[in-house]
């Protein structure tokens, strides 16, 4: 009696503002609940369905505060908040707009996929079915520390040993690729998107490598005996049956990795030149992403300035829902290759 | 409204954590006093301290250019009266003026005098008066520069403007030619380097830029720099080691960081000599300066253009902020004898050996005056 209650209370909890859930698939909850008849599966019920809700209050939270603060601030802003090139609050009118923030930080996440994510699954591929495992145990565990290291300490090596080392690959690039313009480098400080971006692939790698490899791991043990046994080579199945297998699972990965790559902060603090402007090279310094605008400006922002900041936030949790929405819709897509969402 | 909430309880943790890490220092300190007396510094800097009845705990925020100087400061009076601790946290000008509006703090430091909407918002926080700038610590700003084969260079406002907007591109520019005769200027490209998160020093960089070269220099100033091109870094520390990394680059940044290799501008004032960036030079340009604040508020209008011999005028003033009346009765004792103690001569004497400027004898008499007036 007491569990059923307590269910009633977690139901009334959400504010308005929350999507509750909808109304049939708790029904069924409910008849599911009734069915069970010890109390333990009750007791998980109510807890795993109160969690549920509770992230839906929180994420409907972030977005009212988000959503409040940020048109206390675009109210006032006299140039329009999604074109302008210029971030400066403490103008009288004040003048910002995020063009060159959803820019950068949209192109610096592509540069690191575009890096990472044949990096990470050739890595998992090589520790799933390449190397022997007194190799691969090892190898697995280092990336997985990777993944735990801090992502100022990332910014540190960035600014200490990757910028003063990136001179040479800018050089051969202006060389042979300058005449793209994407290409083109004016021999300053190699403190640009691209070097970013390279950054950014090396945090990221360890994360989809270690979902991949997992993924990679459950692949059906009879389908690759199967290929074998039709004289398939290695590569063969790996193309045959573990890529495909494995490819919603890829894009999981992906997915978190690009969630990092979107959202980091200090690390592209240190390492990027920044301004505020969109240049057709990645090599020239120059751009910028929101976190790192919001780690650079919000120390000295008043109220106000807070206030602007907070709202180019709310632009990146935009973003950052559409990619997710985007990869959900593509994984969908391809379920009928995976035996794992099935 | 939450964030807030929750913002205080985690200040008040922090503030427990500190206090109770302080107490127990304070005993230790105690016990090495006792036992060495008759230490001649330590009892020379204790006399001049006057704790009068303040103790507990001082809370206070604001410019990181002024920590270091705040933080000698605290060491200092810590020891002569351990019933206070003085918590600064140099979470920025702008992060400081806020936590004072909101009544969080007793008092805050800021590298720009307090704007009218802040004096508004704190009227709110002083009961019956409001929030003033007292000038407290000066410091130059240094231009440095680190271009192989040059160890001297001299510029001028035009030049620095010119050079900071990307009009000057090359080390072997006439202009620069002509204010360094002799020198062996390279064929190089300079890349000049500016902060990428707003900042008091920008603020003040520009402020004399826009003051000694209007023509050269037709940005409307602020924290958050507006010229385009040249690098960008984080923090005078990330302009200094940019500046470090690159042949040919040029930045500013705190005379304090302006070290190791790095060559410091001297400006060509018209003055009869080039003037390079230091403490002494530093207090003679504040010497030039008029206070502007009406009432007790000390806020100041440097002269950029001075011509006086050795005056620096490349300067940043930081301001300690606090009510002149309204201040919370629990902490006016702490911060009147802590502010008392900075503006006094043992205060200001021991800025010059850490890279910033003491406030020249005209304006911190005045600064003081004010302090005993504060309630």
């Amino acid at each position: 009696m007491d569990i059923s209650t307590q269910n009633t209370d977690t139901d009334d909890t959400p504010p308005p503002t929350a999507p509750a859930a909808p109304p049939p698939v708790s029904a069924e909850q409910k008849r599911a609940a009734r069915g069970a008849t010890r109390p333990g599966d009750r007791i998980f019920l109510g807890l795993s369905r109160g969690s549920g809700i509770f992230l839906l209050v929180i994420m409907a939270a972030i977005a009212v505060f988000l959503t409040y603060r940020a048109s206390l601030a675009i109210s006032k802003d006299d140039a329009n908040f999604l074109t302008t090139f210029e971030w400066n609050t403490s103008l009288v009118p004040p003048k910002f707009g995020i063009a060159v923030l959803a820019f950068g930080t949209v192109v610096s996440s592509v540069i690191a996929m575009v890096i990472a994510v044949p990096i990470a699954v050739a890595i998992a591929l090589f520790i799933t079915h390449y190397a022997p495992r007194r190799l691969s145990g090892p190898v697995a565990y280092v990336i997985d520390l990777l993944a735990a290291v801090p992502s100022i300490v990332y910014g540190l090596w960035g600014a200490l040993v990757l910028v003063p080392h990136m001179d040479g690959l800018f050089g051969w690039l202006n060389d042979y690729l300058g005449w793209t313009g994407v290409f083109s480098w004016e021999k300053g400080a190699p403190r640009s998107m691209l070097t970013v971006g390279v950054l950014l692939a090396v945090m990221i790698l360890p994360v989809i490598t270690n979902v991949s490899r997992e993924v990679f791991r459950q692949v059906p043990q009879m389908h690759e005996e199967a290929a074998l046994a039709l004289g398939a080579t290695r590569w063969e199945v790996i193309r045959m049956s573990v890529l495909p297998f494995g490819r919603s699972g890829v894009i999981s990965a992906s997915m978190l990795g690009l969630g990092r790559a979107l959202g980091e902060t200090m690390a592209v603090a240190t390492v990027l030149s920044p301004d505020f402007d969109i240049h057709a090279s990645l090599l020239n310094p120059g751009g910028g992403t929101f976190a790192q605008n919001i780690a650079s400006k919000f120390n000295e922002a008043t109220e106000f300035g807070r206030d602007a900041l907070i709202a180019s936030g709310l632009v990146l949790f935009v973003i950052t829902l559409l990619v997710n929405g985007a990869a959900r819709m593509i994984i969908a897509r391809r379920k009928e290759y995976s035996g794992a969402n099935a | 409204m939450k964030l807030q909430r929750m913002n205080r309880r985690a200040l008040s943790l922090g503030a427990l954590a500190v206090s109770g890490a302080l107490a127990l220092t304070a005993c230790g300190s105690d016990d090495t006093g006792s036992s060495s007396g008759s230490s001649s510094s330590a009892t020379a800097a204790a006399g001049s301290i006057k704790c009068d009845d303040a103790k507990g705990q001082l809370l206070a925020d604001g410019s990181s250019a002024q920590k270091n100087a705040i933080d000698a400061w605290v060491k200092n009076f810590t020891q002569a009266c351990s019933g206070v601790q003085v918590n600064y946290k140099g979470s920025g000008s702008g992060a400081g003026v806020t936590a004072f509006t909101q009544g969080q703090v007793a008092f805050a430091g800021s590298d720009s005098a307090l704007k009218p909407d802040a004096v508004a918002a704190s009227k709110s926080v002083c009961t019956g008066g409001q929030g003033i700038d007292l000038p407290m610590v000066a410091g130059p700003i240094a231009v440095a520069f680190n271009v192989s084969g040059v160890d001297n260079l001299t510029l001028d406002a035009a030049t620095i403007a010119k050079i900071f907007d990307g009009k000057i591109t090359n080390w072997n520019d006439a202009a620069i030619a002509k204010l360094n005769p002799g020198a062996k200027l390279p064929d190089l490209k300079i890349q000049p380097y500016h902060r990428s998160d707003e900042s008091g020093t920008t603020d003040n960089f520009t402020k004399y830029l826009i003051a000694a070269t209007p023509d050269n220099w037709k940005y409307s100033g602020g924290k958050a720099w507006q010229a385009k091109g040249g690098q960008a870094a984080a923090g005078s520390s990330g302009v200094a080691q940019g500046v470090k990394q690159t042949n040919g680059a040029i930045g500013y940044m705190e005379l304090s960081y302006a070290k190791d290799g790095l060559g410091t501008v001297a400006v060509n004032t018209g003055a009869s000599a080039p003037v390079k960036p230091s403490s002494d030079g530093a207090t003679k340009a504040v010497a030039a300066a008029q206070v502007v604040g009406t009432g007790s508020d000390l806020s100041l209008k440097l002269d950029y253009n001075t011509k006086a011999e050795g005056a620096y005028p490349l300067t940043l003033v930081t301001y300690e902020i606090a009510c002149d009346k309204g201040n919370k009765a629990a902490t006016l004792p702490a911060t009147k004898a802590f502010l008392r103690y900075i503006a006094s001569e043992d205060g200001q004497g021991i800025l010059s050996g850490i890279d910033y400027a003491p406030i020249p004898d005209a304006i911190i008499a005045k600064v003081r005056t004010t302090i005993e007036g504060l309630s």
